[in-house]
């Protein structure tokens, strides 16, 4: 397999010379995309599935074998309707605002690893890098709230930014934590870091579980998801922030949600999980089982249960109300992640750290 | 070091084409048909009252103040936290300390009923 992408490079660069850099790292990006938009579409169907299931009917049923072409119907749909600009809007910025949502959401996979060396772009400031695109989604809610001029969209986007600057401060000491545990901010080296010969006990959601517990909820808040979707509570402000889209422009915001959502759950397969890491590696009987495994499908799986509790979440939990979702942001998470921060910091001055 | 950083470019102007390409795909292929009533923005069927861009509530700012502030405070972690162990118990102390003013700072604006919404 490496070999042959050697073999790939090299006759690349022989034929194009300068011009090969952009064109192989265009179509490292594609494959990478590609995929991505293929499983927001497929995601999409099986909330709609597993919710069905677990309120006992079968879900969607009619397009296709078992409801499988029910993305593409809809997406087809999405792509017919008129996109309506409201008269009294600023119409530039309700235009770029679904851009400005997607285009952060889809940039900052350029440096998640899917296995050892799989990424776009093994940058040393992967972590950061991630924080700073995935804080530039809020622009988009905020200024698709604002640009609609309309008193719902108003509502949701304001309700909407508060929550996701609150949540991102409970996100970021725990980002803190996993550095101090880490040592590093590129990803690779995260994963390898949680390498060793005791399988999943080597991985960082052991010494940080509590950090793991609130990264993960705050990654339900941050992509405004059930139960902390107050941005879009129909009880109340009709659909908050995107009420006046239509068409296509909805289908980005819609898009860049479910991009966020695999997001998460591909950090924290990363950052507490083990990324591509065979959880069972050195194991007795059933390591040596399953090394063959290639490392990909490892990492995969684990994005799917992450999000798999994606979607039990909304099937399980009502929505918050807006005081008591403030009062878990600030006073429960930031308190907690703070102590944790300091609790790891001081366990590594001891000679009894493990990891 | 900077070629890590071309194929992000790329992947940032990937992602607004990605954006772009379906709106204006949407405009050529969906009607195209404005009328005033379509047009207006939505409220539950009546004529807008006045100006959605009204008066909120000055929580939001409150909380867009203190995001700042431990947003900053996050940011100076950042690096600490990398370079931890090689700079041992006295790095360790010294971040307590600043962390301490600011955990001051926590207590006195949670007391002050800054984080309350009712």
């Amino acid at each position: 397999m490496m070999e042959l992408l050697q073999t790939i490079e090299q006759t690349g660069q022989g034929l194009l010379g300068p011009l090969w850099l952009p064109l192989w790292t265009l179509i490292k990006i594609v494959v990478v995309v590609a995929p991505i938009m293929g499983s927001v579409a497929y995601l999409t169907l099986a909330e709609r599935k597993i919710l069905g299931f677990m309120q006992v009917r079968p879900g969607p049923n009619r397009v296709g074998y078992w409801g499988l072409l029910q993305p593409l119907a809809d997406g087809i749909k999405l792509l017919l309707k008129e996109i309506i600009i409201p008269s009294s809007s600023n119409k530039f910025l309700f235009i770029s605002a679904p851009v400005l949502a997607l285009a952060p959401a889809l940039a900052a996979w350029a440096v998640v690893p899917f296995g050892d060396g799989m990424q776009v772009s093994n940058l040393n400031a992967g972590l950061l890098y991630i924080l700073a695109m995935t804080s530039l989604g809020v622009y988009g809610i905020i200024i698709a709230g604002w640009a609609s001029n309309s008193k719902y969209a108003f509502l949701g986007a304001l309700r909407s930014a508060a929550q996701i600057v609150s949540y991102e401060l409970a996100m970021g000491f725990a980002l803190v934590s996993v550095l101090l545990v880490a040592q590093s901010m590129n990803l690779g080296d995260i994963v390898r870091g949680q390498q060793g010969n005791y399988g999943l006990f080597g991985w960082y959601f052991i010494p940080l579980f509590p950090v793991f517990v609130v990264y993960f909820i705050a990654g339900v808040a941050e992509t405004n998801r059930a139960p902390f979707d107050l941005a879009e509570d129909e009880a109340t402000i009709v659909a908050g922030f995107h009420t006046e889209y239509s068409g296509m422009g909805f289908a980005l915001f819609f898009l860049a949600e479910y991009a966020n959502m695999i997001l998460i759950a591909a950090l924290a397969s990363v950052m507490f999980l083990g990324g591509w890491l065979n959880p069972f590696h050195g194991w007795p009987v059933l390591g040596g089982l399953t090394d063959w495994v290639p490392g990909l499908l490892w990492m995969l799986g684990k994005m799917s249960v992450m999000l798999f509790l994606f979607l039990w979440f909304r099937a399980t939990f009502p929505r918050y109300r807006y005081d008591q979702l403030m009062r878990l942001g600030w006073k429960v998470f930031i308190p907690l992640t703070l102590v944790w921060v300091v609790v790891i910091a001081a366990w590594m001055q001891t000679p009894f750290w493990l990891w | 070091m900077l070629d890590n950083y071309f194929p992000v470019l790329l992947f940032i102007l990937v992602g607004v084409a990605a954006g772009v390409a379906p709106l204006v795909l949407g405009r050529l292929l969906g009607p195209h048909r404005p009328d005033s009533a379509k047009l207006s923005p939505y409220e539950c069927g009546f004529e807008a009252f006045e100006n959605a861009r009204m008066k909120f509530d000055v929580r939001y700012y409150l909380v867009a103040i203190l995001f700042i502030l431990f947003d900053l405070e996050i940011a100076f972690l950042f690096p600490w936290a990398i370079v931890l162990k090689e700079i041992g118990t006295f790095g360790f102390v010294s971040m307590m300390v600043f962390l301490a003013i600011l955990v001051v700072g926590f207590i006195y604006e949670w007391m002050k009923g800054a984080l309350e919404w009712e």
